[in-house]
């Protein structure tokens, strides 16, 4: 910040944004708390509303550290593109993996449903029960 | 530069046949503007972000293939001194580890403040400031070992056991004494603690305080204690396919434990390299190395780029492992 304001601006510039970090950082904890709350789990969209909202209020805080703190915004455009443009492959990464795992668990529910088929139901049943596990909420 | 920083290479006549380019500094042609050294840290601090992004992916890759998955809020709910008990219900939920963000943050502010006293060749400032960022760094890995040990010791999640399950299906407890099934609800979607049987532990244990669990084997109408002294309470569910089945509590998902302990001490191993770092060029400043490369103490500039990414990356862990 040297390059681009005076000593006394500069200085005031990192405790402005140490506020701005520490105030995003509240804002979302108290989100995530939120989230966490019965009635936000009952309520589907609010509850991705909010997780989306920590998201984005995170990278806003990656976005702040690079480009303030780290002067990622004084550097020549070049060296910020070669930095930050092969972050994009992560973008395909999050996409795919993520999908994958979706996949992963549809295969096993699809497994213990196709067992409850096959199996004859158990009356009365107490004790050993295999672990069914559908209708599941990730918390 | 490399005239004023390096006596060696002024003095050898031969630099040039050994070194086409002029030396360590990379000639005289600066690409993107920038120093050799500075440019390399943030093409190191790239790998590193990709190291760190492949092991969050993983996690987040496991996590949407469970079934189920311990809630952060109710497994870092616990800060030390007790500070938790003073929280209605005992649980404190994320409140330590948002004490931990804001050191890492503060951290990273008395960085950015020793590199401007670095820029105008003020060694006092950089030595103090930095003094500053060792000790928010410091304060950090003691927090996360207090975090560890709380977790490893008190509340008996390894690498390979997981005891924060959660349930995925309603339901009531059953009595641990009679085996009759309680008001207790039981509640799809909570994450429960199986504790050790005949040990304290940090939490609050509601509504079974005076029944002492047996600290061999059992497998009782009401609960079952493993052989490895973990309790399970049995419920009953209410609904679903399984309504009317007893259950007994599961451990959670195994590699909940493997990744928590992997990829916080990863970047816990971070932050502790960070510190030895910070403190080497601490000292080497203090000393006047620095101050005598008339180069703006850029050593402490690369050394705050590293920082300011370990605090980056603090903030995706904190993102994924607690705030998600």
């Amino acid at each position: 910040m040297a390059s681009h304001a005076s000593y006394e601006d500069s200085k005031k510039a990192v405790w402005k944004g140490l506020g701005l970090l520490a105030a995003v950082t509240v804002a979302e904890v108290i989100l995530s708390l939120l989230k966490a709350q019965d009635w936000a789990k009952d309520m589907q969209p609010i509850f991705i509303g909010l997780a989306i909202l920590i998201i984005v209020l995170s990278v806003y805080k990656a976005y702040f550290i690079i480009y303030e703190f780290m002067h990622m915004a004084y550097e020549v455009k070049g060296l910020a593109l070669t930095v930050l443009l092969p972050m994009g492959l992560l973008v395909w990464g999050v996409i795919a993996f993520f999908y994958e795992g979706d996949a992963w668990k549809g295969n096993r529910e699809e497994i213990n449903k196709r067992n409850r088929i096959e199996a004859p139901i158990q009356s009365g049943s107490t004790g050993a029960i295999t672990p069914a596990q559908d209708d599941l909420i990730i918390g | 530069m490399a005239a004023e920083t390096d006596l060696l290479v002024e003095h050898d006549a031969h630099a040039e046949h050994h070194q086409p380019e002029g030396g360590w500094e990379g000639g005289d042609s600066k690409p993107f503007a920038t120093s050799y050294g500075k440019l390399m840290m943030w093409y190191f601090l790239l790998s590193d972000a990709f190291t760190f992004s492949g092991f969050l992916i993983a996690y987040g890759t496991l996590r949407i293939s469970s079934p189920s998955w311990p809630v952060p809020d109710a497994v870092f709910a616990t800060a030390p001194f007790g500070i938790h008990e003073l929280f209605p219900g005992g649980h404190a939920p994320l409140i330590f580890v948002t004490f931990m963000s804001f050191l890492l943050i503060i951290s990273s502010g008395t960085m950015v403040r020793a590199v401007q006293e670095g820029a105008r060749e003020n060694k006092r400032g950089v030595v103090f400031w930095m003094l500053l960022t060792v000790i928010g760094g410091a304060g950090f890995l003691g927090c996360q070992a207090w975090e560890w040990n709380n977790l490893i010791n008190v509340e008996h999640m390894t690498v390979t056991t997981n005891p924060f399950g959660t349930y995925v299906e309603n339901g009531v407890y059953l009595d641990p004494e009679t085996g009759e099934p309680t008001d207790e609800a039981v509640v799809a979607g909570e994450t429960y603690l199986m504790h050790k049987a005949g040990e304290s532990h940090g939490e609050g244990h509601e509504g079974e305080a005076h029944f002492e669990y047996p600290t061999t084997a059992t497998d009782a109408a009401g609960y079952m204690v493993d052989d490895r002294g973990y309790i399970h309470r049995k419920f009953l569910v209410s609904d679903g396919f399984d309504a009317g089945a007893t259950k007994t509590q599961e451990f959670g998902p195994s590699a909940f434990g493997a990744l928590f302990f992997g990829i916080t001490g990863f970047h816990g191993f971070h932050v502790l390299t960070g510190v030895g770092f910070l403190l080497i060029i601490l000292i080497n400043a203090g000393s006047g190395v620095y101050a005598a490369r008339r180069n703006g103490y850029e050593m402490v500039e690369k050394i705050g780029l590293y920082w300011h990414f370990v605090d980056l990356v603090w903030v995706f862990v904190f993102l994924v492992f607690y705030l998600l």
